[in-house]
């Protein structure tokens, strides 16, 4: 936050003084706090008439800042649990410290600081927050209906130009549902109608009026990119209508966004004459180059991820993980080259041509080649379960003759999609120093009848099925549902 | 690796060919959950010829039997889901492989009988029966009347060898008045009327009718044939309905016309659940659903069939939460909607129960599926443990008293691509 941060001040400094150096920058996060979230229309006397930040395109621009604040908390300790750290082997009778929102020690000999909670895990399991990074969650809004139908700008098939999160809707009653499954972080992708759907929103699962209140600090941006049957099918009459239609559209957009940032670069880099022309989408493209937004592509068929390898090769990116990865398996060492990750459902298939091929043994045998294998719902009943999908997904493998353990399954709903996020560093695992996004179940999270019982996100626990007086209840539960379990 | 999953595949192979010329079966040694009565341990399931000729701790196993030994595991009733289209759906998304939705007249499509387009080759058998699903309701969907249901066996052979009883329901619904050709919930109800009316009328007065001496009916002639043994209350009408009014509504009008009906759906059926045990109406419902998803499903919780069966209503377990097409590519997971149901309330005999016996009942064919007692058909499943676990592996599934698991195109696209690049001779 604090560098991007000072790379918005920046552009406001340069629009407003025309004299820029990184130097005369505040350097306080208060300060800049206070700048970015000032209205242009109460803005001093002396500003008016003169541009904002937002003519110009500056690399980590950040017009919608996180307002984030993590929940009071309380030192907590839970002991006596089979802790699942996703960075190392499975610890029994093991203890876990959170305090002041971060994990500060797991192990067996963990003391109690006399301040602390103290949580008995006897006969239950401790896993990280899982984090779901393919959902639709406040642009697909529950109840539905066209008022709340906001997750397709299905208008052109390149609208890099829009943000889901200028579509979320944080009163949507699934994100309480899926905080009850154990999901700390989501990952709000616009639909996949287009080539290029736009940029994804890395949420925490937290109650909040605004949107910016539940954005996850100093997450890189993602960009929806879609392959494959739903844009020939929503452009059949306009175009693409073809796969080849598609990576023609891929290609051409990107060869613009080389000259956009081409144009850019210079500019920020030496300020001579009048700014180019700032475009959105192009913007969000040029992003992409430079490596600050993160591609996640929606891809099921084999031979077309090889085809977007090679697009990204051309442009010189990286997709970072190719979700709805079908058919992942039958290229597993193609992925492992390029450092593409695969996020996957456990078992869907069948429901369209590019899915036929869909198997339960498809986690096991890409994470066994090698590859960030991860789950991931696309859709909120599923992301409330998406510990379910891992079991089914890990005994598939079994079953097939893979020697899949507990402690790399538990990986690919932590760690794995952390790393899909770049946020690994941070979450994903139960380490000392990372966010204390916790979940204890209620036995073995890979049986069907566990259940999340509580869930802290860093340190502070906002889910608790034994306290249902305590857990959030969005505006729209209010009155309309009657209750029941989450 | 590769030759691991060979070796399993030919275990398949030769089991299934043994198991072609047997004439008698044993399973021994098992946990054996008859759902017809209390579960025996160490029990014995005799076959003979495709039927179940002795269930018990203490039978004699004939020397000529083929053994299965099943110490040490669970043995059940081979599992049936009430609600799928299998055979009428292979691929979502491409409309020439859907046949479950009738054109129909005025969104009455009664006279049609789902079955007669059947696909025994769909590739979507095998992965049910693999997970130990040995029967299903086959049911088409859409419009107000949606047409007639049939309980097949997944057994491998033609349609008509596959067919165990059609028709065994009417399918309508009440959730939607659009898509029944109307605007607004009470001119859907009163459409049922008129239809149910007419029919009554038509029975009445066939021969005027076949003159065209009769009035106009709402519907054709062969869509008032198909209803006359719902009206007679022979034929169940399996009512889709969500909110709980709209199961009210349908209440009502079974009651008025006495109906035999069941609810389909029903996300808040728990809100009527002792209105619907004392009409004896069945609910066939999945158990993971809790997202307000609509104004229709605003009260839908997990624990909707726990609460149906403590009230005393019965109640089938089927998948309809929308996870990756339950209906026909993962029928295979019901067990699984059973298992969440337990999580959530329902005691496990009731709900191996609402994935057995429960469905049997309700379709009528009770008396050769759903339960483990002399006389009935040989569909049985050996379980390596609980049914509804993630770790349990199904290891002998008997249609007809057959074995019948077989590699599914998943397993051998899995088997194909264990090694990279994949030889593409084999499998």
């Amino acid at each position: 936050m604090r560098t991007r941060s000072l790379l918005l001040l920046c552009a406001a400094t340069v629009a407003c003084a025309q004299n820029p150096s990184p130097s005369t920058a505040p350097a306080t996060a208060s300060s800049s706090a206070t700048v970015a979230s000032k209205p242009v229309a109460s803005s001093s006397q002396d500003s008016l008439g003169k541009p904002g930040p937002g003519a110009l395109s500056i690399p980590f621009a950040n017009p919608f800042p996180s307002t984030y604040r993590p929940f009071p908390s309380r030192t907590t300790l839970i002991r006596n649990a089979t802790i699942m750290t996703a960075a190392g082997p499975t610890m029994q009778n093991a203890s876990i410290l959170l305090r002041d929102g971060k994990i500060v020690s797991v192990g067996t000999s963990v003391t109690a600081p006399s301040d602390a909670v103290i949580i008995d895990g006897t006969g239950k399991y401790v896993t990280p927050g899982i984090i779901d990074v393919h959902s639709h969650l406040g642009v697909y809004a529950a109840p539905g209906g066209g008022g709340l139908n906001d997750g397709n700008e299905a208008t052109n098939p390149n609208t890099a130009n829009v943000w889901a999160e200028h579509s979320v809707w944080p009163q949507d009653p699934q994100f309480p549902r899926i905080l009850a499954g154990g999901v700390t972080t989501v990952q709000i992708l616009p639909g996949s109608a287009n080539l290029f759907g736009g940029r994804s929103a890395i949420l925490k699962v937290v109650p909040s009026r605004t949107v910016q209140g539940m954005k996850f600090p100093d997450a890189k941006y993602g960009l929806k990119m879609a392959c494959g049957e739903n844009p020939k099918r929503v452009y059949a009459s306009r175009g693409p209508s073809t796969r080849m239609g598609n990576v023609a559209g891929y290609r051409a957009a990107y060869i613009q966004a080389a000259e956009y940032r081409r144009k850019w670069d210079e500019w920020n880099a030496n300020h001579k004459g009048p700014p180019p022309t700032r475009d959105l989408a192009l913007e969000t493209l040029a992003e992409v180059l430079r490596g600050d937004i993160l591609p996640q592509m929606h891809c099921y068929r084999a031979d077309e991820m090889a085809q977007m390898m090679d697009v990204a090769k051309e442009f010189g990116f990286k997709i970072r993980a190719f979700h709805h990865a079908v058919e992942a398996y039958k290229i597993a060492d193609l992925l492992r080259e390029n450092g593409t990750g695969a996020a996957m459902w456990a078992d869907w298939g069948g429901f369209k041509e590019e899915a036929m091929d869909g198997i339960r043994a498809n986690l096991a045998l890409v994470s066994a080649a090698g590859v960030k294998a991860m789950i991931h719902s696309d859709d909120p009943s599923g992301s409330q379960r998406l510990n379910q999908e891992v079991a089914k997904a890990m005994y598939a493998g079994r079953a097939a003759g893979l020697n899949v353990t507990e402690d790399e399954a538990i990986k690919w709903m932590t760690i794995n999609p952390a790393w899909a996020l770049e946020l690994d560093d941070k979450i994903g695992s139960l380490v000392p120093g990372k966010n204390a996004d916790v979940v204890l179940w209620s036995g073995d999270p890979f049986s069907i009848y566990t259940k999340a019982e509580k869930v802290w996100i860093d340190g502070a626990k906002l889910y608790d099925r034994d306290d249902p007086s305590s857990n959030w209840r969005t505006d729209f539960d209010l009155g309309f549902v009657k209750g029941g379990s989450l | 690796m590769k030759t691991q999953l060979l070796c399993a595949m030919c275990a398949t192979l030769f089991t299934a060919a043994t198991a072609a010329s047997a004439q008698t079966v044993a399973i021994t040694g098992g946990t054996v959950y008859t759902v017809s009565g209390a579960p025996i341990q160490n029990g014995t399931v005799l076959i003979r010829d495709g039927k179940i000729v002795a269930v018990g701790a203490s039978v004699t196993v004939p020397s000529d039997a083929q053994r299965i030994d099943a110490t040490g595991k669970i043995v059940t009733p081979g599992f049936i889901d009430a609600s799928t289209q299998l055979g009428l759906v292979e691929i979502s998304a491409e409309p020439s492989t859907r046949d479950q939705n009738a054109r129909g007249t005025d969104g009455v499509a009664a006279a049609f009988r789902s079955w007669d387009g059947l696909n025994s080759e769909s590739v979507n058998w095998a992965p049910a029966r693999n997970e130990g699903v040995t029967s299903a309701v086959v049911a088409p969907s859409g419009g107000l009347i949606g047409g007639q249901a049939s309980v097949v066996d997944l057994v491998d052979g033609s349609t008509t060898e596959m067919i165990r009883r059609a028709p065994v329901a009417m399918v309508a619904q009440v959730n939607n008045p659009r898509g029944a050709g109307t605007g607004a919930r009470g001119e859907l109800l009163g459409k049922l009327r008129t239809l149910i009316e007419d029919v009554k009328f038509y029975q009445a007065h066939r021969s005027d009718y076949d003159r065209a001496a009769s009035r106009n009916l709402s519907a054709p002639r062969a869509d008032l044939e198909a209803m006359i043994p719902v009206v007679e209350g022979k034929l169940p009408l399996v009512i889709d309905a969500d909110r709980v009014d709209d199961i009210r509504g349908a209440l009502r009008l079974a009651k008025e016309y006495n109906l035999k009906i069941m609810i389909a759906g029903g996300a808040e059926a728990w809100l009527a659940a002792d209105e619907l045990a004392a009409a004896q109406v069945p609910v066939i419902a999945g158990a993971m659903n809790n997202i307000p998803t609509s104004f229709e499903t605003l009260n839908q919780r997990q624990e909707n069939v726990g609460i149906l069966s403590k009230a005393g209503v019965q109640v089938a377990i089927i998948g309809n939460n929308g996870d990756g097409d339950e209906e026909s590519f993962n029928v295979r997971n019901v067990k699984y909607e059973a298992g969440n149901a337990v999580a959530y309330g329902m005691s496990h005999d009731a709900a191996l129960r609402a994935v057995t016996l429960a469905p049997a009942e309700m379709f009528g064919v009770a008396d050769h599926v759903g339960s483990l007692q002399v006389g009935r058909d040989a569909n049985v499943v050996v379980w390596s443990g609980d049914p509804f676990e993630f770790s349990t592996r199904v290891e002998h599934v008997l249609i007809h008293g057959k074995e019948s698991m077989s590699p599914s195109r998943q397993d051998l696209l899995t088997k194909r691509y264990m090694t990279l690049p994949p030889d593409y001779t084999k499998p």
